[in-house]
Order: C-alpha cells, then sequence, then structure tokens
C-alpha cells in the first residue's frame, strides 16, 4: 500500500459520494444521503491518511518534508479542506442537499490530481525557496480558505437556483434550505475564506520577505490572491448596501470563486515567482 | 448667510460621499479590476522591451498611462489614497454613532424593545413565579457577562448582555490597512530595494538599487568568500549557499553563509541570496577601434532591402539611392539613452537630404536598438563579435544578492497581526443581548425569550432555541 494507490482510492469514494449525495436529493431518499455523508467521511480519513502517507514516504526516500510542495499534493490537500469544511457543515445544519454542491469539488480536485496527464505525483526534492517553516502555514492557511469559498460558491449556486422557486414549488428545490439560511451560511463561509485567505497572504509576505527580502513585489499570484481578496471584500461591505443582500451577492461569489481559481491554476500560465506551483 | 450654506451643503456632500458604503465597493472593484491589467502585462521592464512587444502605438500609450509600471502610477495610487480616506471618513462616522452604545457604562434596558421582536420564544413552565427567579438569573449570569433583573408590573425579566466591546472589531480591521498603507508608505520612502552580483572573491560596498537603476553606497562591503551551488540526483537544484564577510575599514565584522531563506541581517540591511551566475569571461572592446573596420547594415524600413557597407571611425557611408549619408562620429565607453545606461556604443551622424542630422546610437549589446527610432532606414552594426570579444578562462560563479532594507517592515507586521485579531473580533464574536420576561398566567407561568446580535440573527434564534431549552 503506498500514499498513490490510497489517494487513488479516495477518488473514488468522492466520486461514490457524489452521485449518492445526488440520487439522495433527487429522490428524496434519506438512506443514500446517510450513506454518501459516511462514504464522504471515510474518503477524508483515507485522503488525510494518504496524506501522512506521503510525508513519511518522502522521508523514506531521503528528501522529507510536508506534503504541500507542488500542484498534485496540494490539490489533493485541497479536496481534503473541503470534504472536513462540508462535513462540518452538514453535521450542524443537518441538511444533505448541500451536499450535492460541495461533495464534487472535492472529487473534482482529486479526479483532476490523479487523472491529469499533466500533474505528476511524483514526490519530489524541496528546490531551495521552498525550504522554509512558512511553508505548512502559509499553504494550510490558503487552502482552508479557497475551500471555504469554494463551498460558498456552491452554495451561492444553490441560492440562485433557489431563488427560482418564486411562489410555485418546484419538488426538487423544496429540500433545499431556505433562502435566508444560504444566504447566511453564505456569509458564513465567505468570512472563514477570507479569514484564512487574508492569513494565507500574510503568511505568504512574512515567508516572501524572509526569502527574498520583500513582503510584497507585485509578482502575479500575489497580485491575484489581492484581487481575489479585493472582491471577496466588496462582498462582505455590499451586504451591508441597501439592495445588495442575496442574489447580487450570490453572483458576487461565484466571480470571486474564479478569482480564487485563477489564482490557483491561472497564475501558472504567468511567469512570476511561483513558477514551482505547475 | 446663502452662501455659507452652500458651502455647508458642498462639505455635507463631500462627507455623504467619502463615508458611503458604495464608495468602499466601487473602490474595491476598480482595485481589483486594474490590477488584472498589471499581471497581464509585464511590468518594469525597459522601455525597449514594450516597444518590441506592442508596437508603437500601445507603446506610447503604455508610457503615457503609466501601465509599464502601474502599481506605482498616480491612478492607483490614487485609488489607494481614496480606499484610505474613505476607511477614515466611514470609521470616524460610525463609530462616533457606537460610541455611546458601546462606552455606556450603564445601559437601560428598554423591555418594549424586546417584546416587539420577531424571534421571540414563549413557552410555558409549570413552576410558581417565586421559585423560578433565583434559577433564571443563574442560568443566564452564567452565559452573560453583564445581568440584571427588573421587577414588572405581574412578574419579573432578567437581562443579559455579552461581547459589546466586539463592536470594536470592525474599527481594529480598518485600523490595521491603514497601519499596512502607512507602513508601505514607510518603506517606500525610507527604505531601498537593490541587487549586487559579487564574482567569488571579489568584495562590493554599493549595489544598484531597482526602482532608479542607481547605485548606492552601503557604508560597508560584503565580499563573498566562497559560493556553492548543489543539485539532487534529478537536477533540480538543492541548495545555493554563500560565504559572505562583512568588512568596514578594512576589518572584517562577521563571516557567515547565506542560503535562500536564511538571509543576514547587519545594521539594518537585509542581505538574500537570490541568484547566481558564471561569470562570462568579460567581454572587452577589441583592441584599438580606430584600426577596426566596421561593417554597417543599412535595412530599408519599408521594401526591407539591405545593403552593408564598411567603413571605419570617422569614415562616412553613402544611403542607397543617394539620398544622404552616415557618419560615425564616436565611440562612447558608457552611452545612455534616457537615462539608461546601456553600455558600449558608436555614436553616428544621419544626414538626409533635405533634413536635419539626427545622431544614431548603435550600442554594441543591443544589436537590434535602432529599430526603434522609427526612421526610413534602419541601422545596425553587423560585425559585433569583432568588436566584442571575450575572454575565457576558468569559470568564475557569482552570487546573486538581494539587498534590502526597510523601516516599515515592522508596522506592516504590526498591521497583519491587528487585522487577523480584527477578524477574529468581527466575524466570530457578536454584541449579544437577551431578555426574559415571566409572567403568571394561571397556576402556571408564561415565560417569554427574545434576543438581539448585532450580526447572525440566525445564530441569535439557534442560541434563544437552546436557551429556552435549558429554562
Amino acid at each position: 500500500m503506498n500514499s498513490s494507490l490510497l489517494l487513488s482510492i479516495t477518488t473514488f469514494i468522492y466520486g461514490l459520494s457524489a452521485v449518492l449525495y445526488l440520487i439522495s436529493w433527487v429522490f428524496k431518499k434519506k438512506g443514500p444521503g446517510r450513506a454518501a455523508f459516511f462514504s464522504l467521511a471515510l474518503g477524508a480519513l483515507l485522503n488525510a491518511g494518504g496524506i501522512v502517507l506521503r510525508w513519511v514516504e518522502s522521508y523514506q526516500l531521503g528528501i522529507g518534508h510536508a506534503p504541500l510542495s507542488n500542484l498534485y499534493e496540494s490539490l489533493v490537500f485541497f479536496s481534503l479542506t473541503i470534504a472536513v469544511f462540508y462535513i462540518f457543515i452538514e453535521w450542524r445544519y443537518q441538511n444533505p442537499t448541500i451536499g450535492v454542491f460541495a461533495s464534487p469539488l472535492s472529487f473534482l480536485s482529486m479526479a483532476y490530481a490523479s487523472l491529469s496527464p499533466n500533474i505528476s505525483d511524483h514526490i519530489q526534492p524541496l528546490i531551495p525557496a521552498l525550504k522554509s517553516n512558512w511553508l505548512i502555514a502559509h499553504v494550510v492557511t490558503c487552502f482552508l480558505g479557497y475551500s471555504a469559498l469554494a463551498i460558498a460558491f456552491g452554495i451561492s449556486i444553490m441560492y440562485l437556483f433557489k431563488l427560482t422557486e418564486r411562489g410555485q414549488k418546484y419538488r426538487m428545490l423544496q429540500s433545499f434550505p431556505d433562502s435566508r439560511s444560504l444566504d447566511e451560511l453564505n456569509h458564513q463561509m465567505v468570512m472563514v475564506g477570507f479569514l484564512f485567505l487574508t492569513a494565507g497572504i500574510i503568511t505568504g509576505a512574512v515567508w516572501a520577505n524572509s526569502a527574498w527580502g520583500s513582503y510584497w513585489s507585485w509578482d502575479p499570484k500575489e497580485t491575484w490572491s489581492l484581487i481575489t481578496w479585493f472582491i471577496y471584500a466588496a462582498v462582505l461591505h455590499a451586504r451591508m448596501m441597501r439592495g445588495w443582500h442575496g442574489r447580487r451577492i450570490a453572483w458576487l461569489c461565484i466571480f470571486g470563486f474564479f478569482a480564487v481559481l485563477f489564482t490557483y491554476f491561472g497564475v501558472n500560465l504567468l511567469p512570476g515567482l511561483h513558477s514551482y506551483g505547475q | 448667510m446663502k452662501k455659507n450654506n452652500v458651502k455647508s451643503g458642498a462639505i455635507h456632500r463631500a462627507w455623504d460621499f467619502f463615508t458611503s458604503m458604495k464608495l468602499t465597493v466601487t473602490v474595491l472593484l476598480c482595485l481589483a479590476a486594474t490590477s488584472v491589467v498589471g499581471t497581464l502585462i509585464p511590468q518594469n521592464e525597459a522601455p525597449t522591451f514594450y516597444f518590441h512587444q506592442y508596437g508603437k502605438f500601445f507603446y506610447r500609450l503604455l508610457m503615457a498611462t503609466g501601465l509599464d509600471n502601474m502599481y506605482h502610477s498616480w491612478w492607483f495610487q490614487l485609488l489607494m489614497l481614496l480606499l484610505f480616506v474613505n476607511i477614515i471618513a466611514c470609521s470616524v462616522h460610525r463609530l462616533s454613532s457606537m460610541w455611546k452604545v458601546i462606552f455606556n457604562k450603564s445601559p437601560r434596558v428598554n423591555p418594549e424593545r424586546f417584546r416587539k421582536l420577531e424571534n421571540r420564544i414563549e413557552i410555558e413552565v409549570n413552576e410558581r413565579l417565586d421559585s423560578l427567579q433565583k434559577p433564571y438569573t443563574d442560568i443566564i449570569s452564567k452565559r452573560f457577562r453583564r445581568h440584571a433583573s427588573e421587577k414588572t408590573d405581574k412578574g419579573f425579566y432578567i437581562y443579559g448582555e455579552k461581547w459589546r466591546l466586539s463592536r470594536l472589531g470592525v474599527y481594529v480591521v480598518h485600523a490595521s490597512v491603514l497601519v499596512l498603507l502607512i507602513g508601505a508608505l514607510i518603506g517606500s520612502l525610507l527604505g531601498f530595494d537593490g541587487f549586487v552580483n559579487i564574482p567569488e572573491g571579489k568584495s562590493v560596498d554599493q549595489i544598484m538599487l531597482r526602482k532608479t537603476q542607481k547605485t548606492l553606497p552601503l557604508g560597508f562591503a560584503i565580499r563573498c568568500d566562497d559560493f556553492d551551488v548543489t543539485f539532487y540526483e534529478t537536477g533540480a537544484p538543492k541548495e545555493y549557499r554563500s560565504k559572505l564577510s562583512i568588512i568596514r575599514n578594512e576589518k572584517v565584522l562577521l563571516t557567515r553563509d547565506i542560503i535562500v531563506n536564511r538571509p543576514l541581517r547587519f545594521g539594518g540591511v537585509n542581505i538574500f541570496q537570490a541568484s547566481y551566475g558564471e561569470v562570462p569571461g568579460e567581454k572587452h572592446v577589441a583592441g584599438d577601434l580606430a584600426s577596426k573596420k566596421i561593417r554597417l547594415n543599412i535595412v530599408d524600413r519599408h521594401t526591407g532591402k539591405t545593403i552593408t557597407q564598411e567603413l571605419s571611425m570617422g569614415g562616412t557611408a553613402a544611403l542607397p539611392e543617394g539620398s544622404g549619408f552616415f557618419l560615425i562620429k564616436e565611440f562612447k565607453e558608457s552611452a545612455d539613452f534616457r537615462g539608461q545606461e546601456i553600455g558600449e556604443a558608436f555614436l553616428g551622424l544621419l544626414m538626409e537630404k533635405g533634413k536635419d542630422p539626427v545622431e544614431v546610437l548603435l550600442p554594441l549589446r543591443y544589436p537590434n536598438f535602432d529599430k526603434m527610432r522609427g526612421g526610413h532606414h534602419v541601422f545596425s552594426l553587423e560585425n559585433i563579435d569583432d568588436l566584442l570579444v571575450s575572454e575565457n578562462k576558468e569559470p568564475v560563479y557569482y552570487t546573486g544578492l538581494q539587498i534590502t532594507r526597510d523601516p516599515g517592515v515592522w508596522v506592516v507586521y504590526s498591521g497583519f497581526i491587528l487585522m487577523l485579531i480584527g477578524f477574529g473580533v468581527t466575524f466570530f464574536m457578536s454584541h449579544q443581548q437577551v431578555f426574559v420576561e415571566v409572567t403568571p398566567s394561571g397556576k402556571k407561568c408564561r415565560v417569554m425569550l427574545a434576543g438581539i446580535s448585532n450580526k447572525n440573527t440566525i445564530g441569535m434564534e439557534r442560541k434563544l432555541k437552546k436557551l429556552s431549552a435549558a429554562l
């Protein structure tokens, strides 16, 4: 048993969980919903196990480091954080329909990591710039932020669906939490995501200052993280503006998540300091 | 009198403008949108780069709008300033109205306010009135730091309140943004950011500044005693290590190894391992240029037709179709173009028929330099390799160091800490007030619970449900 195999199994379990959530929603059955929750929890356990195993393996190779150093490892960690956040939400809100929009994100992230031919799953030694204690703090905070914002994205989509209800009841949408709860939950996730995004930018800035001598140098990844930060700061303030509750906020959150995705993936297309993220 | 009104009207309007949330959201989204542009257009490149990359029209546009260095352009800084003013104005505006709520020593409880709340819960309890007061007060006082109990006409009420100061969290966040901006300003005014390459065994006492391309004396010398780069089996770099000595008045003050992520800090100056390279067998201008022949390419911009003329220093070459002459006037050891150092160059004089003579620079290190001039003919040197000769010796490495000084860094770091604390308070704590009223109804008691929270109203509802279960 090695970490790659364990993480491949995780991919399928996440996939299974996403399908079960869908079945439970479409057919309005409790059973598949419970099964979906347990398989997601199992997936998260295996996911975490895979990460730990990979950490151990890197030490066995003599190049020991936390498995948070390249795109493959970050995607694996991303799907774990999404799953953990969602498990917390379902435990607290007891509504499995949110899982329909959250669990596929975990699955897609893992599937992309495992299946994309451009992403190497080899354990690579750390290049000099990454040899720092800030690596773990920076990556963990960033991805906690990204995943909270990913879930806010899912909830925003649910919210927009829910709004189409208007008077006539669509059977499919009835099981969604009411729009007020979705809006509130969305706000909570944006707050958590924004806090961790900020912490991620801060740890990155402190790290950059100790590695390159400047806490901010307008490198594309830094700039895109700041763009994302500006967008979500606008989201938080827009809630206090008249007429900006609900629909517009949801759209802004969806838009913001695309900025997150570009910060994460798109920046690799531009030159800069984070080029090892490829 | 009337004049005065108009004036105060304008001030009011300005105040309304700067305290509006719309301005905040607009500025934030504008900052986001404009920042995108700076990640698409490479920043801080030489003017020649933009000219070749984007062509003449966009080159002029970029230079005029400052998009080549947009994060330091006046309009981007104006947006930042607008945010700065907006934050101050909003905070002053809201804090002045919040002040009484936050720092009220003895707040008066207004029962009517709670009785009208929509989130109120009413339950019936099978107990007598006086047997409830003590346990209920205990429950509330355990959960709420500030609490009060009052008799009403028929029964009593208990009021609980906590985390009132959490209302200040948002101002802490706003203050932290101001601290960050001030720290950045201190850094850009009093700090510097430069680099220097030191070959092994050599020492330097001045560095090149990134922004202005000027040199700056350090007040001490850095000597590179040794540089090492090691690689993994895969060929990826493992470690860059420079052994550096700090020397002042010919005395070695300290010697230390630096690697990436472990800089050397000395007297407020930070020295970082940034890059390395092989010292190129230094290129020199070959011997006596007077004796060298120069081969000059003349390209017609429109037809692309090229002719090559051979001439020596002081000589002239005829332009095609008898349209004029080109004279090699002199050789410059270090020529300068719009304040940019461009190295060795020939200075020529272009004399076209019916036009004033124009000076033309032919730098040895930028072969296609003259394209940028946009003239009818483009001049270039064909035999640069003859003129610049490299001396190939044993490879010598140099270490590339990033040298910075930033007295604002601790201000920025305190801003970071302040911001995280502020977020913690703003996002996860809210000013909560609950109200429990008990009135007798027959042999039983009617208990009404209601609560106010300055945010997270759904959380308050959940809290009230929990509380009602406890009562």
